[in-house]
């Protein structure tokens, strides 16, 4: 009998497209996002909301975190459309890539792909929403506010 | 302390597809860097070699670089900062000089891209940026300076015809730059010509033309101290200023998005550190990755007001015979970026124009010049200030 494997916790790898990353302290991001939920964390010492989430306070040097929603509606600070991708990202083209500020944070993600070019404005109010891809990995896009 | 001098520079051609090692692709840059400083390898105190390991097969590649040029036994070591590395490794140079600690040192920039295949290259380019939140989402160099065009054209009302005029200008110089990857003329009508690749979409408002070229190169330059530079060196050019920052590499962890804050701030530390303003200097050298890119340099070194950088370019006064000019030897955009090396080319175009010594390139009676140099998407910033 062999040793008994360790089990590996690599739920970050369900994260975007491709993800790039297996292993992370915030892995529950993952699972919150399989139930349709985008959080932040939040350090329990002195208050600041972190996104992208982080494990550890660089401010209070604390691990000490919280999960919070990200809700309501942010800035589209700027997008670009890809006409071109990275391996791995073909069958997504063409898409675009976008910020959002919320004021306290910003979220850097994807604008939904159904939204006409014409429509799309910077400064314009979107909202952050978890998505499942046809590749069954998860991500978040912007929607219209 | 005394001052801290360049007394040699050099560069490879900057090519597409070298036909030779990194070590060999190496010696071009320094054979033409010891022939303008009139020494040898026994001379040197110590070598930095500057890279981005991404590109790399071989594993710390300073070693092997070091032997090769006959840098051995003396102190090496590698540095990097992405695209900034050679200018990160002159700073570097001027500490280690000016903490006595050596005479002469060289900084050697190298970069062969091809080293790996096309689709290599692709994955790591879907690495260039934070991987854990954002290249999950495809993300590729263009797409950020495009993010930061799409808000300077927002708030600025900057156009693409706009951006458009500053490859024109690169492509004027890069005809007469026989170091140029690309040497072909480059109109304002290709740009709205379908049939011309130069107009091809990359990521909006991007286009083909917008872009720098991929290529391999190496380059060299040598920093001495006063006693050093003027016993050996009858045009030393003086490390005037320094200056150097970095950010946050995630986009959500920034506030500016019309400007790049460590081309500021570095600016800001040179511009104190040597007293003098951006109306001193008589020519530049910035980092011109993409149009976008020297758009935002012109601003964020005082040449031109925030907003104001398309003035600089509509009026021609980034030209040769304009009152700043700015990256006269074709940029990056025709030169070619292969990363390492591309600081110390931009650093060697300043000392032969100091010097007097840049042929068809030569502007009139340059006696200050400024090398601005970026890595990733405006990750870290390096400026550098020069003078005869």
């Amino acid at each position: 009998m062999g040793k008994k494997k360790k089990e590996v916790d690599d739920r970050f790898k369900k994260f975007g497209t491709v993800s790039f990353t297996s292993i992370s302290k915030v892995n529950d991001f993952v699972d919150y996002l399989e139930q349709g939920k985008i959080m932040a964390t939040k350090c329990k010492e002195c208050g600041t909301v972190f996104f992208p989430p982080r494990a550890d306070c660089y401010q209070c040097l604390k691990s000490d975190m919280e999960w919070v929603d990200v809700t309501g509606s942010g800035k589209l600070v700027s997008y670009s459309k890809l006409e071109y991708g990275p391996v791995g990202f073909e069958d997504d083209l063409p898409y675009s890539i976008a910020l959002l500020d919320y004021g306290d944070f910003k979220v850097f993600g994807r604008l939904a792909g159904d939204i006409p070019e014409d429509k799309i404005e910077v400064g314009m109010q979107m909202k952050a929403e978890a998505n499942k891809l046809p590749n069954g990995q998860l991500n978040y896009v912007f929607h219209k506010a | 302390m005394g001052k801290v001098g360049i007394i040699g520079v050099g560069q490879s051609a900057f090519v597409r597809g070298y036909p030779g090692s990194i070590r060999e692709l190496a010696f071009e840059g320094f054979k033409e860097c010891l022939e303008d400083a009139q020494i040898s390898a026994k001379d040197i105190d110590s070598s930095i070699i500057c890279s981005s390991p991404e590109y790399d097969k071989q594993r710390s590649p300073a070693g092997v670089l070091a032997e090769y040029l006959g840098l051995t036994p003396q102190p090496t070591c590698y540095l990097e900062t992405l695209c900034s590395s050679s200018s990160m490794g002159v700073r570097m140079a001027y500490s280690l000089i000016k903490s006595g600690l050596h005479d002469i040192v060289a900084v050697i920039g190298f970069q062969k891209m091809s080293e790996i295949s096309s689709a290599e290259s692709q994955e790591r380019m879907g690495r260039g940026a934070d991987i854990q939140w954002e290249s999950p989402f495809g993300t590729m160099m263009p797409a950020y300076y495009a993010m930061y065009a799409r808000a300077h054209m927002a708030k600025y009302g900057t156009t693409s015809e706009d951006l458009a005029l500053i490859r024109v200008k690169a492509a004027t110089y890069g005809q007469i730059n026989e170091k140029a990857v690309y040497r072909k003329p480059v109109t304002f009508e290709m740009f709205s010509d379908p049939e011309s690749p130069i107009s091809n979409p990359v990521a909006s408002p991007l286009r083909v033309g917008d872009c720098c070229a991929n290529a391999d190169g190496s380059s060299c330059v040598i920093v001495a101290n006063e006693e050093k530079a003027r016993a050996l060196c009858k045009k030393p050019v003086w490390i005037l200023g320094l200056g150097a920052a970095s950010t946050s590499v995630n986009m959500a962890g920034r506030d500016l998005f019309t400007g790049l804050t460590v081309g500021e701030q570095a600016g800001e530390q040179a511009y104190k550190m040597s007293g003098v303003t951006p109306k001193d200097i008589d020519i530049a050298e910035v980092h011109d990755c993409f149009t976008i890119a020297e758009m935002m340099a012109y601003e964020n070194l005082g040449f031109a007001r925030p907003g104001e950088g398309k003035e600089l370019i509509k009026s021609k006064e980034t030209y040769k015979e304009g009152s700043i000019p700015i990256n006269v030897d074709g940029g990056l955009l025709s030169k070619g970026h292969p990363i390492g090396a591309t600081g110390g080319s931009q650093m060697r175009t300043i000392v032969l124009q100091l010097r007097g010594e840049a042929g068809e390139m030569q502007v009139e009676d340059p006696a200050i010049g400024l090398v601005h140099n970026i890595g990733g998407v405006g990750l870290y910033g390096n400026v550098t200030i020069l003078g005869r």
